[in-house]
């Protein structure tokens, strides 16, 4: 068969996917540019032309720019915190042990359970008047009162970055831990002969089978923190005094809450804008990593 | 193998059961407030071990009484159910003969990279047009709508894990096959598909994953027991007005179980396809 036969077959064979794509994708989003640029209402008429107004107002407004503070908080804290105990329990894993391959297994556990049911437990395990938390500090005698960890906006944020961290680092310990096994034994034991110290070891022998794998774990866990929902939405909705909304959040609020369809519409395009960039600035350094570690 | 000092031993011993303990201590805590009596989840100082095994919330919440509030459980766990699995076969028809035509056609392979930067887009950015799409299509509160929203979730993901499980299918007995004088159609039937099988079962299990931890377009698009799926359910619960945190529980263990057996089934698959994905980038 023809090459163009070929490539007619295979957009044939496509076509599905992309319709259905264009329709639940495509479509939306171009509408969504649309209403950005109107000051629609979530129902009732079209609502009209406005231009840039709705951009303007939002990213001069404090408003926006708290929320885009407390989201990258939210991500750069909680993607750093499972990056590091990704690794380190990846290194654990590495090291042979009694009782290795049952400690791997519980790690698809945290992985396994659904975002809602996380939230839900640690909303328990935070309760202020009965939660497991303030029960196990008073218990060990380390304070006498118990807290309101979700109620006050100097804890929030953290308690929710622990919950979305104890979830998630795992996913990073499993992808750390596959590249680790890459690394082939002969070039540990040849370092070791060379007198190569632990530290050293895991700089020049162990890391540039990490980087690569653990730069993709970095880009997917940043993209998913940046647009992060509903773990939040279930365990404060955003609150107390809005310490832990974020760009989602907010456009739940704005175009959901409060029905303003187009200003929701564009702030939700600021947030794909953000995350796009970070994506692209991110595939460009794993590039760069890749290529000088090969 | 190297010579470990035994001090090192002892540390390793106790980092594993440190990791042990962090991974265990939440998820049993959720167990045993399912089955701990109501008083004693709110005594203080708090009791660690229920004193009597307290089933009765299983049986609360899976019974199936009319208007009780077991019923509405029941019923969101059915919604579960039926949304995942339409939105999981749909993504697999679908994307099976996409995943086979990007495989053995690079040409056209930069249309899929562009389904998944899809992946990238937060679905608040899509969320006001198919609320309003979906309001005019009379398809709010359906699980055909919510199944059909999915598929935007779901059909880029398992598109990409089985282009790459076709990879992995030698291209020369799809040629040989042919040199014998099957078609296309047979090709695909008798010998891609039946090699593929695990690579297709793979995707499914995940797509299912994905469509059950789905809690924000579910939010959005439902709003009774017609459609609301098991973690607006459960979500509902937390944030509601019950003051039995034991029944919250049990629905966390009943909505976590299917994922976690999955998850644990998956666990050579998951691992594996780490390995691959992420390691090659």
């Amino acid at each position: 068969m023809s090459g163009t036969r070929l490539t007619m077959r295979a957009w044939l064979m496509m076509l599905p996917l992309l319709v259905v794509m264009t329709a639940i994708v495509g479509w939306p989003l171009l509408d969504t540019l649309r209403l950005s640029f109107t000051d629609a209402r979530l129902v009732g008429t079209g609502g009209d032309w406005v231009g840039l107004d709705n951009y303007a107002r939002m990213l001069s407004s404090s408003r926006f720019l708290d929320t885009l503070s407390t989201t990258t908080i939210f991500a750069v804290v909680s993607v750093t915190l499972e990056m590091v105990l990704g690794v380190l329990t990846a290194l654990l894993l590495n090291q042979a042990f009694y009782g290795r391959t049952l400690l791997r297994a519980l790690l698809i556990l945290p992985w396994a359970l659904p975002t809602v049911v996380n939230a839900t437990l640690w909303r328990l395990i935070y309760n202020p008047q009965y939660g497991a938390l303030n029960a196990l500090v008073t218990q060990l005698g380390l304070t006498t009162d118990y807290q309101s960890w979700l109620g006050q906006p100097a804890s929030a944020l953290t308690a929710l970055i622990i919950a979305d961290a104890w979830k998630n680092f795992p996913l990073v310990a499993l992808i750390a831990l596959a590249a680790l096994q890459m690394v082939p034994r002969e070039i540990t034991s040849a370092s070791l002969v060379d007198g190569a110290g632990p530290f050293s070891r895991f700089r020049h022998v162990t890391l540039p089978y990490l980087v690569g794998p653990l730069m993709v774990a970095l880009v997917l866990r940043t993209i998913e923190a940046f647009k992060v929902f509903d773990i939040i939405w279930v365990m404060t909705r955003g609150g107390p005094a809005n310490s832990t909304r974020t760009l989602s959040i907010l456009v739940y609020q704005e175009a959901f809450s409060f029905q303003r369809a187009g200003s929701g519409a564009s702030l939700a395009l600021i947030i794909a804008l953000l995350v796009t960039v970070l994506a692209g600035v991110y595939t460009m350094l794993i590039r760069k990593a890749a290529g000088s570690s090969s | 193998m190297e010579h470990r000092s035994l001090p090192f031993t002892l540390f390793i011993y106790a980092t594993a059961l440190l990791l042990a303990a962090v991974i265990l201590a939440p998820l049993f805590w959720l167990m045993i407030m399912s089955v701990s009596p109501a008083t004693q989840l709110t005594a203080k100082p708090l009791q660690w071990w229920p004193e009597t095994f307290d089933w009765s919330r299983y049986q609360f919440l899976l019974s199936t009484v009319e208007n009780s509030a077991g019923a509405a459980f029941v019923a969101s766990l059915f919604n579960s159910l039926k949304v995942a699995t339409m939105a999981t076969l749909v993504a697999l028809a679908v994307s099976v003969p996409a995943a086979w035509a990007v495989s053995r056609t690079p040409a056209v392979g930069w249309s899929l990279s562009m389904v998944i930067l899809t992946y990238m887009l937060p679905p608040v950015a899509l969320s006001v047009p198919l609320f309003m799409g979906l309001a005019k299509l009379q398809l709010l509160n359906s699980v055909f709508g919510l199944a059909l929203v999915y598929l935007s979730i779901l059909a880029p993901f398992t598109t990409w894990l089985l282009k790459s499980g076709f990879d992995g299918i030698p291209r020369e007995l799809e040629a040989a096959a042919m040199m014998d004088g099957a078609n296309l159609f047979q090709t695909l039937r008798i010998i891609t598909l039946p090699l593929a099988t695990p690579v297709i079962a793979t995707s499914a299990l995940f797509a299912f994953l994905l469509a059950w931890d789905e809690f924000f377009y579910a939010l959005l698009f439902t709003s009774d027991l017609r459609a609301k799926t098991l973690t607006v359910a459960i979500a509902d619960l937390a944030g509601g007005r019950v003051s039995d945190y034991g029944l919250i529980a049990t629905a966390g263990v009943l909505a976590a179980l299917p994922p976690v057996l999955i998850g644990a089934l998956l666990q050579r698959a998951l691992i594996s396809g780490l390995t691959s994905g992420g390691v090659k980038g």
